[in-house]
């Protein structure tokens, strides 16, 4: 009965790290458009200005 | 000769032009995309025909300010709607463009809304020369405040999909440790090890229950305060009483607890709530894009002839304002000055353009198609039509709301009967059988848990996601939860014409005794036309180049030397109110030639009507369109009822009709005209190609060009109800065989848990029967 103490904290942490990625994702707008995911991946990305230093 | 297309938009060149452009907007942004180095995007962009074509228009300068935030650290933001966003490449052409902008710090579209968020830094002026940047290429922009559009129902939907996670997490691992729990009591798990699990369990589904019940609570809590009652206060009593007997077993080392139980009825619950908001935030925002329509401003002639851009809440009766050539009406008034076409088709329902002059009435809201008008003033803002229709919309909207499910009707009956239910029992097991008062509690508990409305709450939700499930892969989209009950009771079908029986767009008849020669001089004058005759005329003989120097008189024809064509007038006829829509050619020294053009009907809008007919549904046809020509399509249909020349508030009275006559309505319509009506209908139907506010104004939204989507749905309608039936008479045969045996003390917590859950899957499976992949 002794792995149960590391296995149930296991799956609640498991559990938890998943419901805090969906918790962020909600938040960071990633369900807002659910069309345009779809096919922006057909495309080459705009380009990022952080990285070039445009 | 074989005419060319233009290398920008694809229409169709005139055969003297030296540029593969059709003119100097469409020039410019191939010129733009070319330096840009994204000419792929040509490959990449699949037109649709029925599309507005990417043509670059003159547009004239607006004011952002209305619409601009500026922030603190020198960036400034904008929303706006993107016209003529057809495919994934315009938008991935668009964010490009404005990305590779130096001060652009984002530009980023959301496909799904059709709408871009442009971040930049620096002012106003900055942001204008982005918008026309974009506007360059042919697309459309309108600023719009998305504060005003839809945030309150965002923040809501948020907060029901936060609760549906942390119920989702919690059901997942209180299975889990549940499923250990039962098969510790035939493998002999020792007291200890079960009374950890269910505290594991406890820890985990008190907190859940508390943040994921809190909308059922506080619905709850404010039926009960206003001294009525609705299905979250039996499922409020039941969680939280599940809850609290499982704690109180937890704590008596007890070998049964039902946190499981309560936290999936929960999560279920919840999932049917986000399906049901999401539908319900669209109608509001129907009205909230209809409105900012306008949005845009217009161009007031002020006192000293200058012109000036002012919003449209600065506009005053007896102001004249500009109104150039694509550009929409911003308010109610009468022409000072020019001749024009308009395209009335969003407050009518009229397929043709009508022409104006001085002295005509225009509307808000209403397109300004062939050539600059000076309006003068007679109602802005909240007076116009257009304002008019919003309210109307709204009105009938929320006299939807009384609409009262199966499930909501059945509350009131149910839930008094449970709680008498379970407070006789505690009364007769503590008063007359002489047991100790928590044995008595615990039995009262069992009858609530055991009544607690889980295959009830199941059995109506179950079927609508079974059915819509099967619709949508039909191309049917069922955007209200209700729509699927309602469309059951329907008895009367009322179909709207021009784009619902008909296509919307007028094709060129056939005519035996017709000159070929002169078809193809008239095709050859029209293809330089925009008007929708002239297209469908410009369409029947596609060979034919463009004429060069033709000229066009706007409401009157077009005309290339001493050859005109046009209306009756314009060639020197007089006119006779000809029923049909026709356009008359005059070549000197041979006869004048007439050409009539007919609405094209969807494919099977007769047989639909028949079969319709056949199930013995009432059908009308409710048309704002003019006399004969809405007499001939309800002849052509075989349609007996009919109206035409309805305005939106005439459908309104018809419908109110019908529904004074005891009838259940069905409205299937596509124009802004219809939104009230749709609004108003018990349920309504929209083809995808309708007008945006159509659209999110109806309760179904069908594809394709078949109306056999009524067909189906009402079927699938029918079956549906047949399923819910069955579901709610199983769950109510349940309740009455298992509340018996709770109240006599007969039920263990066992039996209990095995009893809900079978339940609640048997109502599943049933309604699953539906979802097959057989069609009809």
């Amino acid at each position: 009965m002794t792995s149960l103490l590391l296995l149930i904290p296991c799956a609640l942490l498991l559990g938890g790290a998943g419901l805090a990625a969906f918790l962020w994702a909600l938040r960071s707008g990633q369900f807002d458009d659910l069309d345009g995911a779809a096919s922006r991946i057909l495309f080459d990305d705009p380009p990022q200005k952080e990285k070039h230093h445009v | 000769m074989e005419s060319r297309p233009c290398r920008h938009c694809g229409a169709p060149l005139r055969a003297d032009l030296p540029d593969p452009f059709c003119g100097e907007g469409c020039a410019r942004a191939y010129e733009l995309i070319e330096e840009a180095g994204l000419s792929s995007f040509y490959d990449r962009f699949t037109s649709d025909p029925a599309a507005r074509p990417l043509r670059p228009e003159q547009r004239p300068a607006r004011d952002l300010a209305l619409n601009v935030t500026c922030r603190d650290d020198g960036t400034a933001a904008l929303d706006l709607m993107v016209d003529g966003l057809h495919c994934a490449a315009c938008g991935w052409l668009i964010e490009i463009l404005l990305t590779r902008r130096p001060e652009v710090a984002s530009a980023r579209i959301n496909h799904s809304t059709r709408r871009l968020r442009l971040v930049w830094r620096g002012g106003i002026e900055q942001g204008s020369a982005l918008v026309e940047l974009v506007e360059a290429l042919g697309f459309r922009l309108t600023p719009f405040d998305p504060a005003r559009l839809d945030a309150a129902v965002n923040a809501e939907l948020r907060d029901l999909l936060r609760c549906l996670a942390v119920a989702g997490f919690a059901a997942a691992n209180i299975m889990l440790l549940s499923v250990s729990v039962w098969a510790g009591h035939s493998t002999g798990m020792g007291q200890a090890t079960r009374d950890l699990m269910h505290w594991l369990s406890a820890l985990i589904a008190l907190p859940a229950i508390l943040y994921a019940g809190r909308p059922f609570f506080r619905s709850a809590w404010a039926a009960v305060r206003h001294r009525r009652t609705n299905m979250d206060v039996p499922i409020s009593i039941g969680v939280v009483a599940a809850a609290g007997m499982s704690l109180s077993e937890t704590l008596r080392h007890g070998p049964y607890a039902y946190f499981d139980s309560a936290v999936t009825l929960l999560f279920f619950l919840l999932v049917g709530r986000v399906l049901d908001l999401r539908a319900r935030g669209r109608t509001r925002e129907a009205a909230a894009h209809l409105l900012s329509l306008g949005i845009a401003g217009a161009t007031r002639l002020n006192q000293d002839g200058r012109a000036e851009i002012v919003a449209l809440s600065a506009l005053r009766p007896g102001d004249h304002i500009l109104v150039a050539a694509g550009e929409r009406i911003g308010a109610d008034g009468r022409v000072a000055s020019g001749i024009s076409d308009i395209d009335a088709s969003l407050l009518t329902g009229e397929s043709l353009p009508v022409p104006v002059e001085a002295g005509g009435a225009v509307f808000a809201g209403q397109l300004n198609l062939s050539a600059p008008l000076t309006i003068a003033v007679t109602a802005a803002g909240d007076d116009t039509l257009l304002a008019e229709i919003v309210r109307l919309m709204e009105a009938a909207e929320s006299g939807q709301a009384r609409y009262r499910r199966l499930a909501d009707r059945l509350i009131p009956y149910y839930t008094p009967v449970v709680h008498v239910a379970a407070l006789a029992t505690y009364l007769y097991w503590w008063l007359a059988a002489g047991e100790i008062w928590q044995v008595a509690l615990l039995r009262a508990v069992s009858v609530l848990i055991i009544t607690c409305p889980c295959a009830l709450g199941l059995a109506i939700p179950a079927v609508q996601v079974a059915a819509s499930g099967r619709l949508f892969r039909r191309g049917i989209l069922l955007k209200s939860a209700t729509a699927l009950e309602k469309l059951a009771d329907i008895d009367h079908v009322v179909f709207d014409k021009t784009g619902t029986l008909t296509t919307g767009s007028p094709d060129l008849k056939p005519d035996p005794g017709r000159d070929e020669d002169m078809l193809r001089i008239a095709a050859g004058i029209a293809r330089t036309s925009r008007h929708p005759l002239a297209r469908a005329l410009a369409a029947a003989c596609p060979g034919e180049a463009a004429r060069e120097s033709v000229c066009e008189v706007p409401g009157r024809g077009l005309a290339a030397g001493a050859i005109r064509l046009g209306a009756r007038a314009w060639i020197g006829l007089p006119d006779d109110g000809a029923a049909e829509p026709e356009m008359w050619l005059s070549v000197p020294g041979r006869p004048r030639q007439r050409f009539a053009f007919s609405e094209a009907s969807r494919p099977d809008s007769a047989e639909t009507v028949a079969w319709l007919r056949g199930a013995g549904y009432f059908v009308s046809l409710l048309s704002g369109d003019r006399w004969a020509a809405v007499a001939a399509m309800a002849a052509r249909c075989g349609i007996e009822d009919w109206q035409a020349g309805a305005d939106p508030a005439a459908k309104l009275d018809a419908l109110a009709m019908l529904k004074a006559h005891g009838r259940r309505v069905l409205m299937v319509g596509d124009g802004l005209n219809d939104a009230p009506a749709l609004a108003a209908a018990d349920v309504s139907m929209s083809p995808a190609s309708a007008a945006d506010i159509a659209q999110t104004a109806a309760d179904v939204v069908f594809q394709g060009e078949s109306l056999s989507a009524v067909r189906e749905i009402l079927s699938v309608a029918k079956k549906a109800r047949a399923v819910i039936r069955e579901n709610l008479a199983f769950a109510v045969f349940y309740n009455l065989a298992a509340v018996p045996l709770a109240v006599i003390g007969w039920v263990t917590p066992p039996l209990a848990a095995a009893l809900m859950s079978s339940s609640s899957l048997i109502v599943v499976l049933n309604a699953m029967r539906l979802a097959g992949r057989k069609a009809p």
